[in-house]
């Protein structure tokens, strides 16, 4: 049988999708996490789940990757309740680089066959296919030649891009990413998102949990923006804007408007506004009804948040 | 050669120092195993309290008339379990929580120990009592020593992944419940197997200096269990054969040796890690 080294047999044509509807989520203790979010996403998509910390960013991932129940509603990854997607190694799932104790002794190589597991059998032996698969993701995200070194000797970019190939080991249609760019240069910023984008072009589906507001209309096309419930969510275009995003922050961001005689002698009305949630700035231009993202996107705005943004 | 002889070989002439090195063996490879697990699961002092909570069930085994070993498994599980509980249920935190569990077990266990007419002698239950272990012991030693080594190397990617990430290893779909509990079980049984030759407050060290000796030498898993097992072969060897000559306890010898095993891969460690900086 010839089994596809990028997955399961088949797993390659589950069409990836998520369908979170009408969820709750409750702690132990009674506080609910979560209340009443839904939203869809479908296959090809990069979408950035946006938040300030304790909107209920890690709730929902976790409860997308089957830690916690929902007390009410229902999520669906591929068609197929949350236990059976994770089952059929659908969801991939990239972790914080604070959540990884980077002293383990494990290689490059045997994090990234890490992704193998749930193709292997009882006692996890790699064959054939495995070793392909975990060369052929290390390859893809070139990291091939550091397969040996111990991943506490790695930078952080590179420490990303193994995991990264372990999702790609996997399989993975659905991939769940925290914070990828945290602790990252723009160098490998780039190259992350440029490899996000040819895993969108080949029908996978990414949900990007990230604070990095300013590179967001750079590569993803739809936005979940969230506070304890889903505030908006939709194309980038139409709803990662001004307004939802002052809905969703409040005063918790970084929050400068430059209008008027502070930008120009004209009487032209509008301004520019950029906010940040202490990474790269969101850069918006315009009047206050329409402001939408700023022509040119927001590419010479990657300067450091915290300092004084007014030229 | 002649030292050798005479140091190395010659006590193995009596038969109670056979039996001795053969327990010691046993017990140093199965504590230096799941050391290996303990210490990057971050649970080491899980041991400390798992070995300290078997004396209640070990005193409650021995006036139901029930084998010890039964009753120091379920107590010691009991304790992992409880342990478990409380944490998720409460605003105390672990460290907190375990040390209550099982330093109020062990106070129950002595209380009761001293309560109920014994023939045991707290000191063995204690410490060990290596050299007076008898065949019908290290049968029953091995019986569980080497089941529960040949499930945690079986199954030793799917621990390492669960220490590593447990997140993943969710995500792929492992049962990440029942391998917490599975490694929770295997710690108890591990106690229990050590209990004869070292007793409930040395087993602690066995099960965590191996695995540190290896996490420092090495850089892949694999090769740090590899490091464990030898270095722990290898201190019951020279600990018990030690203690011969020194006419000291048996259990506390081995410790000794491990411990010194941990300096000298400690300072190859520091070594390294200065010759690297030194590259860099």
């Amino acid at each position: 049988m010839n089994i596809s080294t990028t997955g399961l047999p088949g797993s390659a044509d589950v069409k990836p999708s998520i369908v979170v509807e009408g969820v709750t989520v409750r702690y132990g203790n009674g506080v609910t996490a979560v209340n009443d979010a839904s939203f869809a996403l479908g296959a090809g998509t990069i979408c950035a789940l946006v938040g300030i910390n304790g909107s209920g960013k890690s709730t929902l991932f976790k409860t997308l990757m089957g830690f916690l129940k929902p007390a009410r509603g229902s999520v669906s990854i591929a068609g197929l309740p949350v236990r059976q997607a994770l089952k059929r190694g659908l969801v991939a799932y990239v972790p914080q680089a604070e959540e990884v104790d980077w002293s383990f002794p494990v290689l490059v190589e045997d994090v990234v066959m890490m992704g193998r597991y749930g193709h292997m059998g009882f006692l996890r032996i790699a064959g054939q296919a495995d070793r392909e698969a975990v060369e052929q993701a290390l390859t893809r995200v070139n990291m091939l030649e550091f397969r040996k070194r111990q991943i506490g000797e790695l930078s952080g970019g590179q420490r990303k891009r193994v995991f990264l190939a372990r999702a790609l080991a996997q399989g993975g249609q659905v991939i769940l990413l925290d914070e990828p760019f945290t602790g990252v240069d723009v160098k490998t910023e780039d190259a992350i998102v440029a490899l996000m984008r040819e895993l969108r072009a080949e029908g996978r589906l990414m949900l990007v949990s990230t604070h990095n507001l300013g590179s967001i209309p750079d590569f993803c096309d739809q936005v979940v923006i969230i506070n304890r419930t889903v505030l908006a969510a939709g194309p980038t275009q139409t709803t990662f804007t001004h307004d939802n995003l002052q809905r969703a922050f409040g005063g918790a961001l970084r929050h400068f408007r430059l209008g008027g005689a502070d930008l120009h002698d004209d009487d032209d009305q509008r301004h520019v506004t950029v906010i940040t949630d202490d990474e790269r700035p969101l850069v918006l231009y315009g009047k206050r009804e329409s402001e939408t993202l700023a022509p040119g996107k927001t590419n010479g705005a990657k300067t450091d948040g915290e300092k004084d943004p007014a030229p | 050669m002649n030292l050798i002889e005479t140091w190395l070989i010659a006590p193995l002439a009596h038969e109670f120092m056979q039996r001795g090195l053969v327990v010691a063996v046993l017990v140093g490879v199965v504590c230096a195993v799941l050391s290996c697990f303990l210490i990057l699961k971050g649970w080491s002092l899980m041991g400390d309290a798992v070995s300290h909570a078997v004396l209640p069930g070990i005193v409650l085994a021995q006036v139901a008339g029930l084998p010890l070993a039964a009753g120091a498994f379920v107590a010691g599980l009991g304790c992992a379990l409880s342990i478990g509980y409380l944490k998720e249920n409460s605003r105390v935190k672990e460290d907190t929580v375990m040390g209550i569990v099982f330093s109020g077990m062990f106070a129950l266990g002595l209380v009761m120990f001293v309560k109920v007419d014994s023939d045991q002698h707290l000191l063995h239950v204690l410490f060990g009592n290596m050299l007076g272990v008898r065949w019908e012991d290290i049968a029953e030693t091995a019986a569980i020593a080497v089941p529960t080594i040949a499930v945690m190397l079986a199954k030793r990617r799917d621990f390492l992944l669960l220490a590593f990430d447990p997140a993943h290893a969710r995500a792929i779909g492992l049962p990440v419940r029942l391998l917490n509990f599975g490694l929770l079980m295997l710690l108890a049984l591990t106690i229990v197997a050590a209990l004869k030759a070292v007793g409930i407050i040395l087993v602690v060290a066995m099960l965590i200096a191996p695995g540190a000796i290896g996490f420092l030498t090495t850089r892949r898993f694999d090769a740090m269990l590899a490091v464990a097992v030898t270095a722990a072969t290898v201190s019951s060897v020279i600990g018990t054969i030690l203690s011969y000559h020194l006419d000291g306890a048996t259990g506390p010898c081995i410790v000794v040796v491990q411990a010194v095993f941990f300096l000298i891969a400690l300072g190859l460690n520091l070594r390294r890690s200065a010759r690297r900086a030194a590259l860099a």
